[in-house]
């Protein structure tokens, strides 16, 4: 039994089911982000656990006590919103403390929480102003400050830095993260960035229409997707996707595929057993840091294993150069250090991790197991 | 707007710019010409309009016109002026505004932020409301007042008015509510405030511009109702329907100049709420619509 406990919970509209058997348990201090695109149920799921939408099946429960029929603000939690949905006709300090002064909180314990709170946010300078002369950055702060000044069992962030400039959104998602440890509160998080999801989470559920894909650490969802919409979704550029063949070869798996000119190559898995799968097509996924110069190979991998194939692109972007070839006619990206000596349309000896390699079966898009 | 002439969106040469002014200058006389003529003739003797100098200043100013529309004037049988009838209207228009101000807020914030099923027929019907002359409605209401005890008393107008009124404040307030951000009520739910500490904390501190329209419109057509107030206002009938008698009765000498002051007092209340109201309106409508 979990801290927070979403169990089985469906939610239709009508006839139309939008959210499928959730099953979700989080632990006292996690962070759990709901991660997906648009429409993919996250943020209903997330006004559920609120109380803001109604529960069709099943039931969620907080410290024990099922919460399906309570309202939000018996619930004991407290969300921040995507807009921050801060009262425009008051000032941040009667924002903050809007929540303790309805639940009748005495003044001075009210002004005791807002002081510890806007000390803890670094606000203090802006009590007595309203939302419309703050900044971004500061509205945030103050979305975030009404939330901490509750002392909730759970806290809920609905992509609370989307509405932000790019800078000021990795400062703030470094400022949540740095406030997750300091406060070691259990939070739920929806967004639909997977790179905050990777960088804020300590477990991830990947939502697709309605259904939760995977759930699992970010290192789990990262390197060990496990289906196809997973392995897409989340990391950027997405993992190569790469049409191949499945053959065995002295006990060993290998991958078949085409470079640039349409010779075949073969790329060999490691440890697994893939004879179910022997002479089928699969796909190949590949993610672009596992396609390297030779140099720039991780050492501490066994099967890194070299690829000749044509240049298409090459992407300086800093950092790194991303590197563009085609193989079994799709687009591959592969990412290498920013002084790998590789030009466009001059062949290129890469090297392929293979050990982060995986396999998909290309009917039902799952990942196959060895 | 005074406002706008230092940045006009097309900049214009100084001929055609006096040309405007010009044509604009002759519209606003030709306008205020009535008003002109209103406010001379009530402060002559009834002799000088008579002679046939309705444009012309008068020769002998006098304020005894205004006196005797106020309150000697005899308006149906008795002489009473337009005193008891401007109370009336007071009496009626008041509470009928804030009544159906106030019900048309609640409405707007149950119909865009308590959303249940079949909410859009209910705003469908009420909207319909707006659209329902007068006349058509008269039967039925006069039946309605009388079974409820109301007929021919200043509540039963306000009850009439209210009624009325409701469509119009209910559509203002609900198109006004839509825009509201509704992640600020949730927000508020969640803070642990209910419907109505809701409505009177957060939507309604920011509700003075529609609030302003509101009362100017629901003031404006109150005071300026006849038909209701002929037909059910019985022995307590307001300004409209005073004036109104003042100004037909075919007995005795047609005193112009009282009747031009009497309908100068009947206008006067709703030119009041334009101007002091009508600034507020116009600096509400501003304030949030340019960021910066």
């Amino acid at each position: 039994m979990g801290f927070l406990d979403i169990r089985n919970v469906t939610k239709s509209y009508g006839a139309v089911e939008v959210l499928h058997r959730v099953d979700i348990a989080v632990d006292e201090g996690e962070f759990l982000v709901l991660v997906g695109p648009s429409g993919c149920g996250k943020s209903t799921l997330l006004n559920m656990i609120a109380g803001l939408e109604s529960i069709s099946g099943g039931e969620i429960a907080i410290k024990d006590r099922v919460v399906n029929g309570v309202h939000p603000s018996k619930r004991n939690i407290a969300m921040v919103f995507q807009s921050y949905a801060l009262y425009p006709n008051m000032t941040v300090g009667q924002n903050i403390t809007f929540g303790l002064e309805m639940h009748g909180t005495p003044r001075p314990e009210r002004d005791r929480a807002l002081a510890e709170v806007a000390k803890l946010l670094q606000i203090d300078h802006l009590l007595d102003r309203k939302p419309g002369q703050l900044s971004g950055g500061q509205r945030q702060r103050v979305a975030m400050g009404r939330a901490l000044v509750r002392d909730p069992d759970v806290f809920l962030f609905d992509e609370p830095l989307s509405n932000l400039d790019a800078k000021l959104r990795v400062d703030m998602r470094t400022e949540i993260k740095k406030l997750h440890h300091k406060l070691k509160r259990t939070i739920v998080y929806v967004t639909h960035d997977q790179i905050e999801a990777m960088t804020l989470s300590t477990r991830i559920a990947v939502m697709n229409k309605g259904y939760v894909q995977q759930l699992g650490t970010p290192k789990e969802i990262y390197d060990s997707p496990a289906n196809l919409f997973v392995a897409t979704f989340m990391g950027s550029p997405a993992m190569n996707i790469i049409p191949a063949k499945l053959v065995v070869e002295n006990g060993r798996a290998l991958a078949e595929i085409t470079d640039a000119g349409g010779k075949p190559l073969r790329l060999g898995f490691g440890a697994g057993n893939y004879s179910a799968w022997e002479g089928r097509e699969i796909l190949l996924g590949i993610r672009p840091e596992a396609i390297t110069d030779p140099e720039g190979a991780d050492r501490n991998s066994h099967n890194v294993q070299p690829l000749h194939n044509m240049v298409t692109v090459t992407e300086p972007a800093g950092a790194d150069t991303f590197v563009t070839m085609v193989l079994s006619g799709k687009d591959v990206i592969a990412r290498m250090r920013a002084d790998a000596a590789v030009h466009p349309h001059q062949p290129f000896d890469f090297a392929v991790n293979m050990e982060k390699a995986v396999a998909f079966d290309p009917k039902t898009g799952d990942r196959i197991q060895a | 707007m005074s406002v706008a002439s230092q940045d006009t969106a097309v900049s214009t040469g100084r001929i055609t710019r006096m040309l405007i002014y010009l044509i604009l200058l002759l519209f606003a006389l030709f306008y205020l010409l009535p008003l002109y003529v209103m406010g001379v003739n009530s402060v002559k003797p009834l002799s000088e309009i008579t002679g046939g100098n309705m444009m012309a200043l008068p020769q002998e100013w006098t304020l005894d016109p205004w006196r005797s529309a106020w309150s000697t004037a005899q308006i149906g049988v008795q002489a009473t002026g337009l005193k008891p009838y401007f109370l009336t209207s007071i009496l009626m228009v008041v509470p009928a505004v804030v009544i159906s101000t106030m019900i048309g807020a609640i409405n707007g914030y149950i119909l865009t932020k308590w959303r249940f099923k079949g909410d859009t027929i209910i705003f469908g019907l009420m909207l319909f409301s707006c659209f329902i002359p007068f006349q058509i409605v008269l039967i039925p209401m006069a039946r309605v007042l009388g079974i409820l005890g109301l007929a021919g008393s200043v509540p039963g107008l306000i009850l009439v008015h209210v009624v009325y009124g409701l469509g119009f404040s209910t559509l203002y307030f609900r198109n006004y509510y839509a825009a509201f951000p509704t992640e600020l009520v949730r927000a508020a739910q969640i803070d642990g405030a209910g419907f109505f500490r809701i409505f009177w904390r957060i939507m309604l501190p920011v509700s003075g511009p529609i609030t302003v329209v509101c009362v100017i419109w629901q003031f404006t057509n109150i005071w300026n109702d006849f038909l209701f107030g002929a037909s059910f206002g019985g022995t307590t009938q307001p300004m409209t329907v005073a004036l109104n008698n003042l100004v037909q009765s075919s007995t005795g000498v047609k005193e112009y100049n009282v009747h031009f002051a009497a309908a100068i007092l009947a206008a006067i209340p709703t030119l009041i709420v334009y101007i002091v109201a009508g600034r507020y309106f116009v600096r509400g409508l501003m304030a949030g619509s340019v960021k910066g």
